[in-house]
């Protein structure tokens, strides 16, 4: 690890002032930042933790009854307290890596970095979350916009992610043997104005929505609504763990699950 | 009824007191005053020709103590092979050099080109990043059979080709072999690899090397199975240096699954650096340097055939196999694909006719060498995975068709130069068909039908070869070292016991288990007895642990001493309570005149050994015995696994229901031990035969590099566990009739999971005669799907 300067501000105004700095770096819970600082792969001239900040934690029912959940919010926190409110969100966090990932990682961390296998993008646009920054608002549709990319634009720091809760939702998640990110995981939401699918792990682009699948489902929501329907495999991810023919296949085989899980 | 003390007891791990709670003294925690650090600039390219290393702007960088490469080895020894293996046409393995740091070329990922010493580690880093290094990449060696091919690009330069050795054992001669084949009834042919693999100790591996110049002493410690082996071949080989100034400790050491037996460039490095830069070095490895330079295991690629008379006798077997060994030979890597692999050809069968082929190639990966099993799970995964492929060509039982076929007398001469003493195939058989319930598998199959999965019993019958020797037989077969142990038995004066070993303990128990023995021959408390390991300061020259041989060739040792100590002991007490030797007997701590209620207590002998005023003349004060055992034969566990899976056939995705082992290991001193160590080597085995796979690409790049992408088995992807280890037919030549335990779930699991996922695809009625291991579900869909 390179040397560098660490800040741990108390107050949103101060991450952000702390981050205008040259090559500042904003450390959520650091699951990805500290491995890849430790490897030396980043050389940030300053860390600015958002650890400190009793403003973007912990987990709340809004009035209309959306989950808000603080960007510095950790997995089991959520895997813990939005059990009641939103149970597949809170399942979903309670996959994510192993207990100690779970007790450092943070929700805004995850969603900044948009790893394409992540589970927390899935998430978030399988739910038509809006991510609050101390900007603006952003809706989910327009917040991921490929590998390790999203809408934030430097020093921007996510300070909520408000939830609309659907009537049934479930996330199938596939797991990728060695690093227990998702091979392929599908969060799927059922609202009623109409379903989402999210899909994670599976596409060169990142999360992406299967809208063939969701047309269908608005159709009808039934256990063989996706008969005859399948994901292109051009665009899926291939590696050692899997081919693109079989994430395309896992896609479909994991939103069917998570249909069933919803029936 | 269970024991509670001595052998045959399930006795606590009294080791595991400091493990469990953080109080273990790892080479890590060892600190020398002064000491400096080195980070080893290892290569980035699997092959290349170093044109320039520039050190100078990295000899500028603060802290930096020096900077070492290549050329600073000129003249030191490279490291060295420990096993010459002779080719099928009698000319020697060729045998490229070695050296500490890369000189000329680099040959692999990981390949150390420069190492810098510095006060910290994050200088030393920074330094190395200020190398400037110019290496002409060349095209990597990676397929074993285009290295094998004439006019392969040569890893080494100075060899003829990229082929190790050429080796056979077994049947010579072609013909008659093509004329077994060629009468046959069926022929069975499998086309196989056996995955390379990745240690991965929990503690990745450490060197301290310490000079001190008034005395001129070297001391090493480092993270090793064997350190008189370390400091025999280092001084000897390496570094000539004397061995009587060189000390080399192995603390506790947090597992070692073979990649800890080898000499590495590393503790080289460091021992000779403490004196070059008169400050004590210490190197600790990464997590990911780990992966591109500890040793790493497997690695074959072999067509076996299998040939059956029309009565499913087993009448011929041949196999051709490419053994890949890295780019440099490892120090015991040349024995692993020959005599610790060809020699199990022969597996529990009475197979008559054997012809194993191995040719070992170089390639540009990082070295391959013995790894929990050695060459022996590289057997028992073809020949088993030939007989289940047979059983289900044919039609028939695949217990039925090996039952048919087991080796029923003893001992038995094999056609591939091993002769097993004693065994009861069927008998374990026997056991494991009940302990897993064979019976009961159709319902167990009908239910996981019910819930849409597919289920499949996969057999697997399998024989190691273990505590390898005798020292004057592997001789002549090319070890260059002797294959015996040693103990040291010290009795203290008031009656506790030191024992030396030069068996070494990593996870293995020694510390529980070795003094069971011994309070069990003399009749005190296990806790008046402890061992000693890990020092060659303080321990007798012994050849450390690997390949399941401590208690059954150190363990004799020390059984060996301690009945020379109650020799001498005997004569003590004749003379105390004024009787004939003769009629001396010792049990339960006392020493008695036979017939009589004269006793004299162990600890007033063994006072009166070291306060002799009351003493025989004739007899030497102390109580203090060593013995060396060189082994007749080597030992042969045996055993009969079944595993359970249940695959799903939308994903491929394969869960281990039910995994049950039989085993026959003899006698056994500690049960709860031997369920530890089976219970490892079976969560091993499936590792490799679901989830783990050390991958390159054809540029040879390591693309397995961490935990992110080599998937280690965790405690959900395994099963409990079935242990049965009644069936005991004792070892015929050593004292305790033991037969080593350490590695058998390792050799005998990858077989049975392959054969019970085939069983269960083949249920479904998808004819799949085999999928490489591992077994992930993304191969296994695809050829659900092919």
């Amino acid at each position: 690890m390179y040397n560098f300067e660490f800040e741990k501000p108390s107050t949103v105004a101060d991450a952000v002032s702390a981050l205008g700095g040259e090559d500042a770096q904003a450390l959520g819970g650091g699951q990805t930042l500290i491995p890849t600082l430790k490897q030396r792969l980043a050389a940030p001239s300053t860390l600015v933790s958002l650890g400190g900040i009793p403003d973007i934690q912990g987990v709340c029912i809004e009035d209309d009854g959306s989950v808000a959940i603080g960007g510095a919010t950790i997995h089991a926190t959520v895997a813990s307290e939005a059990a009641g409110s939103y149970p597949a969100l809170a399942a979903l966090a309670g996959q994510i890596g192993d207990p100690a990932v779970r007790n450092r990682g943070t929700i805004g961390g995850s969603l900044a970095n948009n790893d394409p296998a992540a589970c927390y993008p899935a998430g978030a646009l399988g739910s038509g979350a809006t991510i609050i920054t101390n900007t603006r608002q952003i809706a989910a549709d327009d917040f991921f916009e490929g590998l390790f990319s999203t809408a934030l634009e430097e020093g921007e720091i996510i300070t909520t992610v408000n939830f609309p809760v659907p009537q049934a939702a479930s996330y199938q998640k596939f797991l990728q043997p060695a690093s227990r990110f998702a091979l392929v995981g599908v969060y799927l939401a059922r609202f009623a104005d109409g379903v989402r699918v999210a899909v994670t792990g599976a596409s060169e682009d990142g999360v992406f929505r299967w809208s063939e699948a969701e047309e269908a489902l608005n159709k009808e929501f039934r256990q063989d609504a996706l008969t005859g329907l399948s994901i292109n495999p051009a665009n899926m991810i291939a590696d050692l763990h899997g081919s693109k023919a079989y994430r395309a296949h896992l896609v479909s085989v994991m939103t069917k699950r998570a249909i069933e899980a919803c029936m | 009824m269970p024991k509670d003390s001595g052998i045959g007891a399930s006795s606590k791990r009294r080791e595991d007191v400091r493990f469990l709670t953080g109080a273990g003294n790892y080479t890590d925690d060892i600190n020398v005053h002064g000491q400096a650090y080195v980070h080893f600039l290892r290569s980035d390219i699997a092959h290349g020709r170093i044109k320039s290393i520039d050190t100078s702007a990295a000899e500028a960088m603060p802290g930096v103590v020096k900077v070492f490469t290549g050329k600073d080895f000129e003249g030191v020894g490279g490291m060295p092979c420990g096993w010459e293996v002779t080719d099928k046409h009698g000319a020697p393995m060729q045998e490229p050099p070695h050296p500490i740091l890369a000189q000329g070329k680099v040959r692999h990922v990981g390949d150390p080109i420069a190492a810098v010493v510095a006060d910290s580690l994050e200088q030393a880093r920074d330094a190395a990043e200020a190398i400037d290094l110019d290496i002409e990449v060349l095209p990597a060696v990676m397929n074993m059979k285009t290295a094998a091919q004439d006019g392969a690009t040569l890893v080494h330069d100075d060899l003829k080709n990229n082929i190790c050795y050429d080796w056979q054992l077994g049947e010579t001669d072609d013909a008659k072999v093509d004329e077994v084949f060629a009468n046959a009834a069926h022929v069975t042919t499998l086309d196989l690899v056996n995955n390379r693999l990745v240690a991965n100790p929990m503690e990745p591996r450490v060197a301290v090397g310490e000079y001190k110049p008034g005395t001129g002493d070297y001391t090493l410690f480092t993270t090793s199975q064997n350190p008189h082996v370390i400091r025999l071949l280092m001084c000897a080989f390496v570094l000539g240096l004397p061995e009587h100034k060189v000390r080399v400790v192995a603390p506790d050491v947090g597992g070692g699954f073979g990649t800890k037996i080898f000499h590495y460039a590393e503790e080289a490095f460091c021992t000779f650096a403490a004196k070059a830069c008169n400050r004590p070095v210490k190197w600790t490895s990464s997590r990911s340097e780990a992966f591109m330079s500890d040793a790493h295991g497997r690695d074959h690629v072999s067509k076996i055939e299998l040939a059956l008379d029309a009565d499913n006798n087993f009448i011929g077997l041949r196999t051709n196999t490419y053994a890949n060994l890295g780019a440099y030979l490892s120090t015991f890597s040349s024995s692993v694909p020959t005599w610790l692999h060809g020699t199990l050809m022969a597996g529990n069968y009475k197979t008559p006719v054997i012809q194993v082929n191995v040719k070992a190639m170089f390639t540009n990966t990082v070295p391959v060498d013995a790894y929990r099993g050695a060459g022996r799970p590289e057997a028992t995964y073809q020949l088993e995975r030939v007989v289940d492929k047979a059983a289900r060509e044919l039609g028939v039982d695949p217990i039925a068709l090996r039952r048919q076929n087991f080796i029923t007398q003893f001992p038995y001469d094999t056609p591939v130069a091993l002769t097993y003493d004693t065994g009861d195939y069927n008998g374990t058989m026997d056991k494991l068909e009940v302990a897993a319930d064979l019976a009961g598998f159709a319902a167990r199959r009908a239910e996981s039908e019910a819930n849409g999965k597919l289920r499949g019993l996969g057999i697997n019958c399998y024989i190691e070869a273990c505590g390898i020797a005798p020292s004057n037989i592997v001789g002549m077969l090319g070890a260059r070292a002797g294959l015996y142990d040693a103990a040291t038995v010290r009795v203290n004066a008031t009656g506790s016991i030191s024992v030396m070993v030069g068996a070494h303990s990593h996870g293995q128990g020694h510390e529980t288990a070795f003094p069971q023995v011994v309070a069990d021959m003399i009749g005190i408390d296990e806790s008046m007895v402890e061992i000693v390991h890990g020092d060659t300061s303080k321990i007798p020259f012994g050849m450390g642990t690997y390949g399941s041989r401590s208690l059954a060739v150190c363990g004799s040792a020390m059984v060996k001493a301690t009945e020379k100590v109650i020799e001498k002991a005997k004569k003590i007490a004749a003379h105390l309570l004024e009787a004939a030797e003769a009629d001396i007997e010792l049990k339960d701590g006392q020493f008695s005149v036979a017939g009589t209620d004269k006793s004299v207590a162990w600890g007033d002998v063994t006072l009166t050994a070291y306060v002799p005023h009351n003493y025989p003349l004739e007899v030497e004060p102390g109580l203090e015995e060593t013995a060396f055992y060189d082994p007749a034969n080597f030992t042969y566990p045996a055993g009969a696994y079944a595993c359970e899976v249940e695959v799903d056939p939308e994903t491929g995705q394969v869960t281990v229901e039910a995994f049950n082992a039989a085993d026959d290991f003899g006698n056994i001193v500690n049960p709860m031990i031997v369920d530890g160590q089976v219970h490892g080597g079976i969560g091993q085995g499936i590792g490799q035969a679901l989830l783990e796979n050390c991958a390159y690409d054809e540029k040879g790049q390591l693309l397995s590099a961490s935990f992110m992408d080599y998937a280690m088995p965790r405690a959900d992807d395994v099963p409990f566990y079935g242990v049965d280890h009644s069936s005991q037919t004792p070892c015929t030549h050593n004292p305790l009739g033991v037969k080593g335990c350490g590695e058998a779930g390792a050799i005998g699991s990858p077989p049975a999971v392959v054969n019970a996922v085939l069983d269960a695809l083949n249920s479904g009625g998808k004819a799949v005669d085999h999928i490489d291991m591992p077994m992930s579900p993304s191969r296994v869909w695809a050829a659900m799907n092919s």
